[in-house]
């Protein structure tokens, strides 16, 4: 069974021999990947091997120095949306607010974006929090108010950098549910860079473990779990399996 | 209640001082003509209340437009210093270099410019306390968070639209940190501009202190700190209301 066969709101990924430098060091070079509408894959890699410097040259917020990035349908802008480590809210507005936010750099009238973020809002929970401000919340829940911040687009590619590495365990177990959720239900396509070996291999449909700088692709593995993830995963033989490929796969030089 | 409470450890010492220094001069351990009793100022402020009045009126009004301007002027070139890694390098030095003009240097250039009167005093509040205003906006302006600048990217934001809504509210802590330096060299600059060419409280010193009048000089210069309190308490109340829902710096 592949990924796609739910999509529906998802956009595929073309990357032809990509390359980025800063300076005289070469980041990432030759590098090819190719994505289907409505996958969920995960990069995983060492620091340094340029996977953050990869989604931002898929989000067009830095140029690549070589190779062509291409979204298939490209529709224009904004089907692309960004979640960043840490939830990065602006803490002088109220959730609300920072949920709307995008819409209203957008130019969409004040009462369709309020309607929107209060939307995204009560679909991630916060329905009651939408007045308070970030100072008021905690890590979990600011978290998921970056997260409706990115779906009020209402996206076709979800790009995350590390987003829930600076959280607590049990909070970033209940984020990952909802995570995965959120993209099964909406089937749009996400790429979702983490440290976590068991993180990638308990979300994801497909995994890349990429190498040591502008070393391009170690591994590109099919995640075989059921398509239901939840706690009970966790002690399924197969997710042992699946995480201890990607282990592998990290420590070989 | 709770400020009043507050306020109480911090008067101690002012009525510990004052009873000494009374105490002192009456019994002849100083000599009232280099350190007068605090009685004697209190009642200096009194007979001469008309005169210290229309001074201090005259000194807020210079010290609070020489701020205005800072404010104003201020912000702008930060932003304009802003805009450019060059234009910082050709420009920023020079800011820097102004502000280690010693001010009671170029008050008498401020007099032969503006004249005798008001210009003046308002040109030298301004010119000392602007320097702060630039350093602290423009360092709150460039440490923007990267992550934050690339998502008003993502979603299109101009540089403008950028600089209002994200620069701005995300400097305002320092911007402010800045006014507070700049109030208390406002009041300073005013009083030095007074010295040189102007009416106000630098005036009623000067002439005091011609006159053998310590009491009054002491008079004059209390209002001066007094007027310097109460515009840092004004840049505090600002502070306070536009920070105490987002910033720890107003939450405790």
């Amino acid at each position: 069974m592949t990924a796609s066969g739910i999509s529906a709101g998802g956009v595929a990924l073309h990357l032809d021999g990509v390359r980025r430098e800063f300076g005289n060091l070469v980041v990432i070079d030759h590098f090819d990947l190719h994505v289907e509408a409505g996958e969920f894959l995960a990069i995983l890699g060492p620091s340094g091997c340029g996977k953050s410097t990869l989604l931002r040259m898929i989000a067009r917020l830095a140029p690549p120095d070589g190779g062509t990035i291409r979204l298939e349908p490209d529709t224009g802008r904004f089907q692309t949306s960004f979640v960043f480590q840490d939830a990065h809210l602006l803490p002088w507005r109220t959730v609300l607010d920072n949920a709307a936010l995008p819409l209203e750099l957008m130019g969409v009238t004040r009462e369709e974006r309020y309607l929107k973020a209060r939307h995204e809002l009560e679909r991630i929970g916060l329905g009651d929090a939408t007045d308070r401000y970030p100072a008021q919340l905690s890590g979990g829940m600011r978290m998921r108010v970056s997260l409706a911040r990115a779906l009020v687009t209402t996206p076709r590619l979800l790009l995350l950098d590390e987003p829930f590495a600076a959280l607590d365990e049990i909070t970033r177990y209940k984020l990952d549910l909802q995570l995965r959720a959120l993209w099964r239900e909406r089937g749009i396509t996400v790429i979702f860079v983490t440290h976590s070996i068991s993180e990638a291999a308990f979300l994801a449909n497909r995994a890349v473990v990429m190498a040591r700088r502008g070393g391009g692709i170690k591994l590109d593995r099919r995640i075989e779990l059921p398509e239901r993830r939840d706690e009970e995963l966790r002690l399924d033989p197969r997710y042992g399996q699946e995480m201890n490929a990607l282990l592998q796969a990290m420590e070989e030089e | 209640m709770k400020p009043l409470k507050s306020a109480i450890p911090a008067l101690i010492p002012l009525i510990a001082v004052t009873a000494a220094a009374e105490f002192a001069v009456r019994q002849g351990f100083v000599r009232a003509y280099l350190v007068p009793a605090p009685s004697s100022v209190l009642r200096a402020m009194l007979q001469d209340s008309n005169e210290l009045l229309r001074a201090i009126a005259a000194t807020s009004f210079s010290a609070v437009t020489g701020f205005l301007l800072s404010t104003v002027i201020g912000i702008a070139i930060a932003v304009f210093l802003s805009s450019s890694r060059g234009i910082q390098r050709a420009f920023y030095p020079y800011a820097v270099f102004f502000q280690t003009v010693p001010i009671i240097a170029i008050a008498p250039l401020l007099v032969i410019w503006f004249g005798y009167g008001t210009q003046t005093v308002v040109a030298s509040a301004f010119v000392v306390s602007i320097f702060p205003v630039i350093a602290n906006t423009l360092s709150g302006i460039l440490s923007t968070e990267p992550a934050l600048r690339d998502l008003f990217r993502l979603y299109g934001a101009s540089t403008w639209v950028t600089l209002f809504k994200l620069r701005f509210p995300a400097a305002l802590p320092q911007i402010l940190t800045g006014l507070r330096v700049a109030s208390g060299l406002a009041v300073i600059g005013a009083i030095v501009g007074e010295f040189i060419g102007g009416q106000g409280l630098g005036s009623v010193v000067d002439i005091a202190r011609t006159q053998q009048r310590v009491d009054k000089v002491f008079a004059a210069v209390l209002l001066a700190s007094v007027l310097g309190l109460a515009l840092f308490g004004l840049i505090n109340l600002v502070s306070y209301l536009t920070l105490r829902r987002w910033h720890v710096s107003e939450q405790s």
